[in-house]
């Protein structure tokens, strides 16, 4: 019956972005705007022992210059993924608390000024001399003292988890594989900067915040300045991009708001580009063995999966890497751990496909060595590996792996490849193709959603739920689930985000937002619905009088027998009637408990076509195929744009995207998009994207198990696998730099 | 050159032989570095066809003008290094990066930035082919596109598709919506409507 729904429409603020309408936080105009900036330490551990603000105090404009020595102490942050509706401070450290150096980028100091350029100016005239301490910023530096992790996330996962006989299989197995990957560590580098304008009034506080979840950033600075979250709001219209960097709350949200609270006027913060690769978290360095035994005839016995990173001096930090090999492939001995190397740096966070974007690279590669030496087709063993149940053998809440791996080589032209590496050419250049299963895990970790809707009596509707736009869409998708509630035309309904005053969601993350949001503003926009169908067969004066309300339906505003068209009126002549201005109603949605007994995975398969220049090391991705099955497409338009976006992710992810610890200085050696190289145009090639249209009934009411991190699962592999059929060279290393590539 | 431009360049390069008290006076010369910018000064800046006249350090960069004195916020801060091109506008009719563009530079002559490309309500066929083909997620680079997109079109930049793809790469889009972009400038191209600019 749902009509909007699925629609491939035009974004809804399509219009404001085109034209330069749309407001992002750095952009909101308040009276007696100041500026802030952070000096940020340039010693990755120690103290600092004198700091000087002599000479930056007395430059034009200043307005104040925070130190350790004069920051309000605050409440301890406790590290805890966003998702779960708490307080989410990205790491469990909070600077310029005491003298102490953790890591470099950490803030010493905030200028306040009345323009920019003084504020930036003025910080760099204040001098700090550091007590510096040996530092550790690499794993090689701190491999001597590596540990196993009890638990991940803030305690929310365990690090380890374990099934049948591993060694014993693994000793007995006819065929092992056995490899070991190292990765560079990512950045986001989402285009906006985080940024944060904060404004205090009579004792509350108002925050503007460049952020995937505005809840959080509620919670989070209403918990370390001890306020009552009624006095925290914070807005959020635009954001440009997150990827995983705005899904915890920084240091400088909660600077912000001490520094308009101590100069008592608005402060804006933006945070720098180069302060973008030390403030905003990091997908973390890190090492991947995987070792695979199977029988002869391409059956997985044995699964071992070890991952070791590096994280801060003060969280046990690891995206977790485990959650697809441990239950992609049905492999009765199976241990996945994950060991940690304290180091000096900020605690890592979410980035993009957090944690199985490189656990799926390893497993894929892995599998991808297993059928070479088997002479298995690599598609073929993936089907025949893959699990029915997960690693407690629930079925999987909905499945479509094969579907889209088998529509994913026909659009490929997978069949009847040649198998045998460097056998194809085009002049100079090496041809390979590859391909990988990709799946990614639904989280059902968040609380309680909410969302609200209002009609009016002329037919036209508000819905409501406080989540924000960060580029996937929601503003477009939620209209399209809100007229399909309320069984209105989309262009009477306006859904309205970004402010904490409405009602309460949990942050885009994981892939979560657009199953978690949609549920709430469904269930609002139907309860709504329902008032307003209970109210006509109960008003003497409607041609619905006395009817069953389980045989009415609305359709474009008007409210009809199902079975009798004619027979109705529309919400606005009901409305009117019974002298209703406007009619409102909540909605909500409750996940289905941890416990629930259904394997929770996102399934797809990812194919791509590469051409290396052997001489030279030069990997181009001539194509790639991606094919998807994640549930109910809220709109296509919009979704394969994300899922277009997290496979340019993975060719990033592949092939660029890297950065390393100068060990001398514990520094990031790069600091700019001029040295973090990140895709651009001409790395893109034309991407194909289906979907296999599945129906899941458990993982909410609409079925959507979302878009965004699938896209870039696997893709690294595909990439990966396809320069190996091209060259007969595996790179065990990412990104997979010139000099790994070429003879 | 402009009085206060010779003064500009004389209180940085020979501070000591200035007689005027407004500079000396801000600069002890046994305590290097300043305290205070250069002061500001009232700059005549053109854009989208209307002539505002705003004090500006000479520090502030065009894009600085732009988005913190004349609020014109469509064009984008994404590095402030001259790598992202979030902020490309068009100054005398050609692609700059406004971060690196200082925008006392840029008096007497004519800037362009997103908001000027639309005629009134309605949008450039840019505008329209952006949206159409969904070449943009988060929105912030997007500005920066357009107006890199529309000036490559007229540069006769865009005749194959590698073309295209070149000549967009100083723009960076992390959402990836690279492939749309490409496919709104080649239905841009295809009608034959991208050589008009609405104002400038």
């Amino acid at each position: 019956m749902s009509s909007a729904i699925g629609s491939p429409i035009d974004r809804v603020d399509g219009p404001q972005k085109v034209t330069g309408a749309a407001r992002y936080t750095a952009e909101i105009v308040l009276p007696h705007m100041t500026y802030a900036a952070v000096v940020a330490a340039t010693v990755a551990s120690g103290r600092v022992a004198v700091i000087d603000t002599g000479r930056a105090r007395g430059a034009e404009g200043v307005l104040a210059i925070l130190t350790h020595e004069d920051l309000p102490k605050l409440a301890e942050p406790h590290l805890l993924p966003s998702l779960a509706g708490a307080a989410a401070p990205g790491q469990s450290f909070f600077p310029m608390q005491k003298d102490v150096v953790h890591y470099a980028g950490q803030p010493v100091a905030l200028v306040v000024a009345d323009s920019h350029e003084r504020a930036q100016y003025a910080a760099s005239l204040v001098e700090v001399t550091y007590e510096r301490a040996p530092s550790i910023t690499t794993i090689d530096e701190g491999r001597d003292a590596a540990y196993e992790a009890e638990r991940l996330f803030g305690g929310l996962l365990p690090a380890r988890d374990e099934r049948g006989d591993v060694d014993t299989a693994m000793a007995e197995a006819e065929v092992r594989v056995d490899v070991a990957y190292r990765f560079a560590a990512n950045h986001h580098n989402a285009i906006e900067p985080a940024a944060t304008t904060a404004v205090w009034d009579d004792g509350r506080l108002t925050i503007y915040d460049s952020t995937q979840g505005i809840r959080a950033s509620q919670l989070t600075v209403a918990q370390l300045l001890g306020m009552p979250l009624s006095d925290v709001r914070v807005i959020t219209h635009f954001v440009g991009g997150g990827f995983g960097s705005k899904a915890m709350v920084w240091p400088h949200v909660t600077l912000a708001a001490l520094a308009a609270r101590h100069v008592g006027r608005p402060v804006k913060l933006s945070l720098t580009r180069q302060q973008m690769f030390t403030s905003a978290g990091h997908r973390e360095e890190q090492e991947q063995q995987l070792a695979i035994g199977a029988t002869r005839d391409g059956r997985l016995t044995a699964m071992h999966h070890e991952k070791l990173s590096i994280t801060s001096p003060f969280d046990d930090w690891a995206e977790p890497a485990t959650g697809v090999s441990s239950q992609l492939y049905a492999c009765p001995n199976y241990r996945g751990e994950h060991r940690l190397v304290r180091g000096n740096t900020m605690t890592p966070t979410f980035t993009r496909g957090p944690g199985e974007a490189v656990g799926v690279f390893v497993l894929e590669t892995a599998m991808d060595e297993l059928a070479h030496e088997l002479g298995i087709d690599p598609l073929e063993l993936r089907v025949r590996n893959h699990a029915a149940v997960d690693g407690h053998g629930n079925p999987w809440s909905s499945d479509g792996l094969e579907e889209c791996l088998r529509h994913g080589a026909e659009l490929f032209g997978w069949a009847g490849r040649n198998p045998v590496p460097r056998s194809r050419r085009d002049g100079d250049w090496l041809i390979g193709t590859g391909m990988a299963a990709a799946a990614y895990p639904v989280p059902l970790f968040m609380p309680t959603q909410r969302a609200r809707a209002r009609l009016y009596a002329d037919g036209s509707a508000v819905v409501q739920a406080g989540t924000q736009e960060f580029g996937t869409g929601v503003l477009t998708a939620m209209t399209q689930v809100a007229a399909d509630g309320l069984g209105l035309p989309l262009g009477s309904v306006r859904f309205e985000a970004g402010d904490t005053d409405l009602p309460n969601v949990s942050s885009a993350v994981g892939s979560a937002g657009a199953g978690m949001i949609s549920a709430a503003v469904h269930a609002a926009a139907t309860a709504l619905r329902d008032q307003l169908v209970a109210t006509a067969v109960a008003d003497a004066d409607s041609p619905l009088h006395g009817a069953d309300p389980a045989t009415i339906e609305v359709r474009e505003g008007r409210i009809t027998q199902r079975e009798y068209p004619g027979v109705g009126e529309t919400y606005g002549e009901l409305m009117q009637r019974n002298r209703l201005a406007d009619a409102e109603a909540p909605g909500s949605w409750t996940p289905p408990p941890l416990d629930t007994p259904h394997g929770l995975l996102t399934f797809g398969a990812q194919f791509a076509e590469v051409a290396v220049d052997p001489e030279i090391g030069l990997v181009r991705a001539r194509r790639m195929v991606g094919v998807f099955a994640p549930g109910r497409v809220l709109n296509p338009k919009t979704a394969r744009s994300q899922l277009v976006g997290g496979m340019l992710w993975g060719l990033g992810q592949a092939l660029l995207e890297g950065n390393r610890m100068d060990p001398r200085h514990g520094r990031w050696g790069a600091t700019s998009l001029g040295e973090y190289l990140v895709p651009v145009n001409a790395d893109a090639p034309e991407v194909t994207v289906d979907f296999v249209e599945l129906t899941d009934t458990v993982v909410n009411p609409l079925g959507v198990k979302g878009v965004g991190e699938i896209g870039q699962v696997g893709v690294a592999a595909a990439i990966g696998n396809a320069v190996f059929h091209a060259t007969g060279r595996r790179v065990r290393e990412l990104p997979m730099a010139a000099e790994l590539v070429m003879d | 050159m402009p009085a206060w431009a010779v003064q500009l360049i004389a209180h940085h390069v020979r501070p000591k032989i200035m007689h005027n008290d407004q500079f000396v006076a801000t600069a002890p010369p046994d305590r290097p570095p300043l305290t205070s910018g250069p002061s500001s000064l009232p700059v005549a800046l053109t854009v989208n066809g209307s002539t505002h006249v705003v004090d500006l350090e000479p520090r502030v960069s065009l894009l600085d003008a732009l988005r913190e004195h004349l609020d014109l916020t469509g064009s984008k801060k994404g590095c402030d290094q001259g790598t992202c091109g979030a902020c490309t506008v068009w100054v005398d009719g050609r692609r700059v990066l406004a971060c690196l563009s200082l925008a006392v530079t840029c008096e007497g002559r004519s800037v362009t930035t997103i908001e000027g490309l639309a005629a009134g309500e309605e949008l450039h066929p840019m505008q329209r082919a952006f949206i159409e083909c969904d070449a943009f997620q988060c929105g912030y680079c997007t500005a920066g596109q357009i107006m890199s997109a529309v000036a490559l079109l007229e540069e006769g930049n865009a005749t194959t598709d590698a073309e295209i793809a070149e000549s967009m790469s100083g723009n960076i889009c992390r959402c990836a919506a690279y492939p749309n972009i490409r496919a709104a400038i080649r239905e841009v191209r295809d009608a034959g409507e991208g050589g008009h600019r609405a104002t400038a």
